[in-house]
């Protein structure tokens, strides 16, 4: 036999911790990414144009430049000045979970941002000046009217983005963290059965892109039943 | 300022853009072969190349670098002691850059030329044949000239994301760009210098590949009017 699948059977749970850890990564990081993508969003469709160009300049740099690079920059990079290792904050930059966080919340904020820009831009006029007509101030507005549409319409684009973050995740591997990427290097590395380790790997990935795949068509009919075709 | 590795990250940045567009032509050909397969009206080979398409796009690029890489590599190894060799086969990182790229790559174009092929209105080919033209003028003729126009801005995309995924090819010791940076930084102690640099170099490549695709799109689409709103 070529393939051997019993040490990876042993080494399942070490897979199962790694998938925990590839889930941890993600939801921090999607969650800070949205904390940071509206504001952005609502910079990128301002009317004045520095507010507009300091969101732009922000998603053009991180979407034009290899996540692997920010990641590089934000875990190795940051220990070059003394300032940052003499500050407080330096017990929280010399994690590599911390930092791995850190690097994708930047960067799925800058994607995320652009998305969310996109969706606010599409809101019929109608129902900004309904919205006005009534009387509502520009904070309402925002707060009742178009974040809650825009973010409604933006799922079906913002699912592809978290699939692609789920797998930039793996990325942390390369900064010591054992996710799932981690526990097959760390399964290859010790049986030197680099074969199977990977492909293991690759289907825990496949699995957990079906799942948030179907999560998603889930919350759409959900929160996107009024977009979706009519039955008869 | 960079301690004299300037020239060793150039030599390396040379190295990203040939990786990027040997791979890329390995995509475009995949790409094609894939659309190829999803259109295709047998059912077995519609139902590969949606396996193709779906496996890889669900599969993140690290993991199949290594597996390709390393995983590749060993099980050749593997085969051939089975077959009774005894030379030890090794793969080039370069070539295994490549082929991952290329695969990967391939399924995303893939579906970006499927949904070209079917923006086509379905008369123009039968215009085409009706001609007399053959298969393969209809495609050359008729097709690819309209296909790039509705592939181009997927293919921009795909360009983008392909040119910044090269990085990770620097994993598996390939001596590009960011593997440079690495060896500049460990041996200087200035990781975020040599990290801002290459980031700059990226911005770079990325900014003149926008230009260029952008002056490319407006060729294409020369003979189109755009709707004024």
């Amino acid at each position: 036999m070529i393939l051997d699948y019993n040490v990876i059977w042993e080494n399942l749970p070490l897979y199962f911790g790694g998938a925990l850890v590839t889930l941890k990564v993600l939801l921090i990081s999607l969650f800070f990414g949205l904390m940071l993508a509206i504001p952005l969003a609502l910079m990128r469709v301002s009317r004045s144009p520095l507010i507009n160009f300091a969101a732009w300049l922000y998603t053009y740099v991180i979407r034009g430049t290899p996540m692997l690079v920010q990641l590089f920059l934000i875990y190795f990079g940051l220990a070059q000045f003394e300032t940052v290792r003499q500050s407080v904050l330096w017990p929280y930059l010399s994690s590599a979970t911390f930092c791995a966080c850190l690097a994708f919340a930047i960067n799925t904020g800058a994607y995320s941002a652009e998305l969310l820009a996109g969706s606010l831009k599409s809101i019929p006029h109608g129902e900004i000046e309904a919205a006005k007509a009534m009387g509502m101030s520009r904070a309402t507005l925002y707060r009742r009217i178009l974040l809650p549409s825009a973010l409604r319409r933006v799922l079906p684009q913002y699912s592809n983005e978290v699939l692609m973050m789920m797998q930039t995740t793996s990325l942390a591997s390369i900064v010591t963290l054992v996710d799932i990427t981690g526990a097959a290097r760390t399964v290859s590395a010790r049986y030197y059965l680099p074969f199977e380790a990977f492909i293991t790997a690759a289907v825990f990935y496949l699995i957990l892109t079906f799942i948030l795949t179907r999560l998603f068509k889930l919350a759409e009919r959900r929160w996107l039943a009024y977009q979706a075709p009519r039955k008869h | 300022m960079l301690h004299g590795y300037g020239s060793s990250i150039l030599e390396g940045a040379w190295l990203t853009v040939n990786l990027a567009l040997t791979s890329m032509a390995l995509a475009i050909v995949l790409g094609l072969i894939g659309a190829t397969l999803r259109l295709s009206p047998v059912k077995w080979l519609a139902r590969s190349g949606e396996a193709y398409t779906t496996v890889i796009r669900g599969i993140p690029d690290l993991v199949l670098i290594l597996l390709i890489f390393y995983g590749g590599q060993d099980l050749v190894n593997r085969i051939a002691l089975a077959l009774g060799s005894t030379d030890y086969i090794d793969i080039n990182p370069f070539v295994a850059g490549v082929c991952t790229m290329g695969f990967i790559f391939g399924a995303y174009l893939s579906e970006t030329f499927r949904g070209a092929f079917m923006a086509i209105p379905k008369g123009q080919i039968e215009a085409g044949l009706a001609y007399g033209m053959s298969n393969g003028q209809v495609f050359w003729r008729i097709l690819v000239p309209q296909m790039v126009r509705f592939a181009l801005p997927g293919f921009t995309n795909n360009w983008l994301v392909l040119t910044k995924s090269t990085a990770l090819i620097s994993v598996i010791g390939l001596q590009d760009m960011m593997f440079k940076a690495k060896s500049a930084a460990d041996a200087t102690h200035e990781p975020f210098t040599f990290f801002l640099a290459v980031a700059g170099l990226y911005l770079m490549l990325t900014s003149v590949s926008l230009l260029v695709l952008r002056f490319l799109g407006k060729h294409y689409s020369a003979s189109i009017k755009a709707v004024e709103l």
